[in-house]
């Protein structure tokens, strides 16, 4: 038996949680085990219904649904708790999140209590018997076999490691309900409160399908007007390399990279960017990578699809008079 | 007074490609620096913030190889008033064995009658990125714990602690003892001044070796990512390829017409 933490949004199963899934039913495929998937914390309409969804595409037979007004609030702790009267009441080989930061969290809490190894960020199998996984160290620079041959195989999937590709033949998911065996410790580290964000909108850069990217070639915190409404033309956000928010010309929120956000845009247009790796880190994932640099031979350059060779500051704003012209705005 | 513990790692300082030693057990660092985890830098300098505040002591701690002191020393010159190294080669130290290691200092140090209210940690080691020590530390403490956390502040037995979550900043509040992995982004670490760097050299650094048997990390061996073969495409230099941009735009589908 393969479980699988689920983290959902208002639409559903979240794309990650997805992944987690397809590659869970991969690693099933392999070993002969069945995939059960767990959510945890409220599901108000359509989330549950969309998540149910979800789960049938991914050929998931049966998820299991904690009942407890105490998980309304997020504890890992307690989530743990939950998490890990799934692992024994189905006697679970694997647990499988994404890498999330609350998928690492909770794993993180089960491991220790479990008393087994834990693999943060594996993108493939690397043997099934003895289990091992291929996980990304270094920000992605580098690749780690580990060993993973204790009771239950507890990891999580990098983000975009795979694609959530549909079941060869869905399932009708079953829902079972179960009252989870939390106690009042799970509770101490819990959220008390949560304040929206109104201006820090990290969701829109990591969800953007255009991301414009800035880096020390930007030249200064008053040098992003043509940067931004290049973003503005495209519909799309701003990402920004650690130098950026280093010299506090942007706000750390808009960091793309190993300490930042890990972005997956259609497009991303790096500008004035080296491409380091913590920076690639973030980015790789992007389908199409656009580079605007005075230096053709600049990592972000030679990994990028396409280029555009000299400075920013002339090429940006030749870029946006040339959309509006085209596109009538 | 609140006393803080602040664990930092000394990792390779890499921006190209990496390189691997010979038996794919670390990364070659012979002709790279060494560094700390841009979180771990904002961890110090809560601590440095919070002791200031409480009238406490900032120690910072590493686990790992003697050269070590020198990230400790660099933590020493931003406010934190002693230090200890845990000399031990780590290359083969899972993350339960790093924090066993932390763990056991804490104990020592109660039990001379320095207790520490608060351990900060970074949220992952930019090298392996385990994502358990600050978690595996707690359970060993037995003290609850908050990762993915840009900022703490004091309220008198209490810690109030903030972070991104899902739908906003997350807001949490701890008794002490507690132990909090930080995330960069609510906090920017001061550079070191010149008096600063004086007093770190001579500050305080106690050297102990850890006396267990370390699980392992399970690691098998590290390989590279199969090289890219640039497939770049340039589509012109200067101001002048901006309509080969709109068409790419255009053929991309990321704007219409
Ligand atoms: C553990 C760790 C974690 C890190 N995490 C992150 C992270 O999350 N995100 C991140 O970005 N970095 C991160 N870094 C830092 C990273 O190593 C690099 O220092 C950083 O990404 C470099 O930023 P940059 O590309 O803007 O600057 P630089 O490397 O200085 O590059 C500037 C580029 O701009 C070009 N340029 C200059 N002027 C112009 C112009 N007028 N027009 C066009 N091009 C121009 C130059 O040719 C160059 O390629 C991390 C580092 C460490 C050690
Ligand atoms: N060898 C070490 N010495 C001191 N602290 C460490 C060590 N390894 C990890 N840590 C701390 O634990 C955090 C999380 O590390 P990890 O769980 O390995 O990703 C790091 O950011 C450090 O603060």
């Amino acid at each position: 038996m393969i479980v699988v933490l689920v983290e959902t949004d208002a639409q559903g199963a979240t794309v990650v949680s997805r992944e987690a899934l397809t590659f869970a039913r991969d690693l099933a495929g392999s070993s002969g085990a069945a995939v059960h998937a767990v959510a945890i914390g409220p599901l108000p309409e359509p989330a549950r219904t969309g998540l149910l969804a979800h789960l049938a595409d991914q050929g998931v037979q049966l998820v299991h649904i904690p009942q407890d007004d105490r998980l309304a609030a997020y504890a890992a702790a307690a989530w743990s708790t939950a998490v890990i009267d799934v692992v024994k009441s189905t006697s679970a080989g694997a647990l499988i999140a994404s890498g999330t930061p609350r998928g690492n969290e909770v794993l993180a809490h089960v491991a220790t209590r479990l008393d087994v190894a834990m693999a943060a960020n594996v993108v493939q199998i690397a043997t099934v018997e003895p289990l091992a996984v291929t996980r990304q160290v270094v920000g992605g620079a580098a690749l780690e076999e580990m060993r993973l041959d204790d009771g239950v195989a507890v990891f999580s999937v990098a983000g975009h490691a795979c694609e959530p590709r549909p079941a060869a033949e869905a399932a009708v998911t079953e829902v079972l309900e179960y009252a989870p065996t939390i106690s009042d410790r799970d509770l101490v580290a819990r959220v008390a409160r949560v304040e929206a964000i109104a201006t820090d909108d990290t969701g829109a850069l990591t969800n953007a399908r255009v991301v414009v990217g800035a880096g020390r070639g930007a030249g200064g915190a008053d040098r992003f007007a043509g940067l931004l409404e290049l973003t503005e033309l495209l519909g799309g956000a701003l990402g920004v390399s650690r130098v950026v928010t280093s010299l506090g010309w942007r706000p750390h929120s808009e960091q793309v990279g190993q300490t930042g956000s890990r972005i997956a845009p259609d497009l991303y247009v790096p500008c004035g960017i080296s491409g380091a790796i913590q920076h690639w880190a973030g980015c790789q994932s992007a389908k199409t990578i656009l580079a605007i640099n005075t230096d053709a031979e600049a990592p972000m350059v030679t990994r990028a699809h396409y280029a555009v060779i000299g400075d920013l500051h002339e090429i940006v704003p030749a870029i946006n008079a040339e959309l509006r012209a085209r596109l009538g705005r | 007074m609140t006393n803080v513990l602040v664990c930092i790692k000394r990792v390779p300082d890499v921006a190209g490609e990496v390189l691997l030693s010979e038996d794919g057990q670390s990364v070659d660092a012979r002709h790279v620096g060494f560094t700390v985890s841009p979180h771990e830098e904002c961890a110090v300098e809560l601590a440095t913030r919070v002791t200031s505040a409480s009238g406490g002591t900032a120690t910072v701690l590493s686990v790992g190889p003697a050269d070590s002191a020198e990230q400790l020393r660099n933590a020493m010159a931003v406010g934190c008033s002693d230090a200890v190294l845990v000399e031990a080669d780590t290359v083969q130290f899972g993350p339960a064995d790093i924090a066993e290691a932390i763990a056991d200092v804490v104990r020592t140090r109660a039990a001379a009658g320095t207790s520490y209210d608060l351990v900060l940690l970074g949220n992952d080691a930019a090298d392996t990125g385990d994502f358990q020590v600050p978690v595996r530390l707690a359970y060993a403490l037995d003290r609850p714990v908050l990762t993915g956390i840009s900022t703490v502040e004091l309220a008198g037995d209490r810690v109030v602690a903030r972070g991104d979550g899902p739908d906003g900043t997350e807001i949490f509040e701890l008794p002490l003892p507690a132990v909090i992995a930080v995330m960069e982004g609510g906090v920017s670490p001061r550079y070191p001044s010149i008096p600063g760097r004086m007093k770190a050299k001579r500050a305080p650094l106690e050297t102990v070796t850890p006396d267990f048997e370390p699980k392992g990390s399970g690691r098998v061996r590290l390989t590279a990512p199969t090289p890219r073969v640039s497939t770049v495409e340039i589509l012109g230099s200067g101001p002048s390829a901006a309509p080969a941009v709109v068409d790419l735009l255009l053929e991309l589908g990321v704007v219409s017409k």
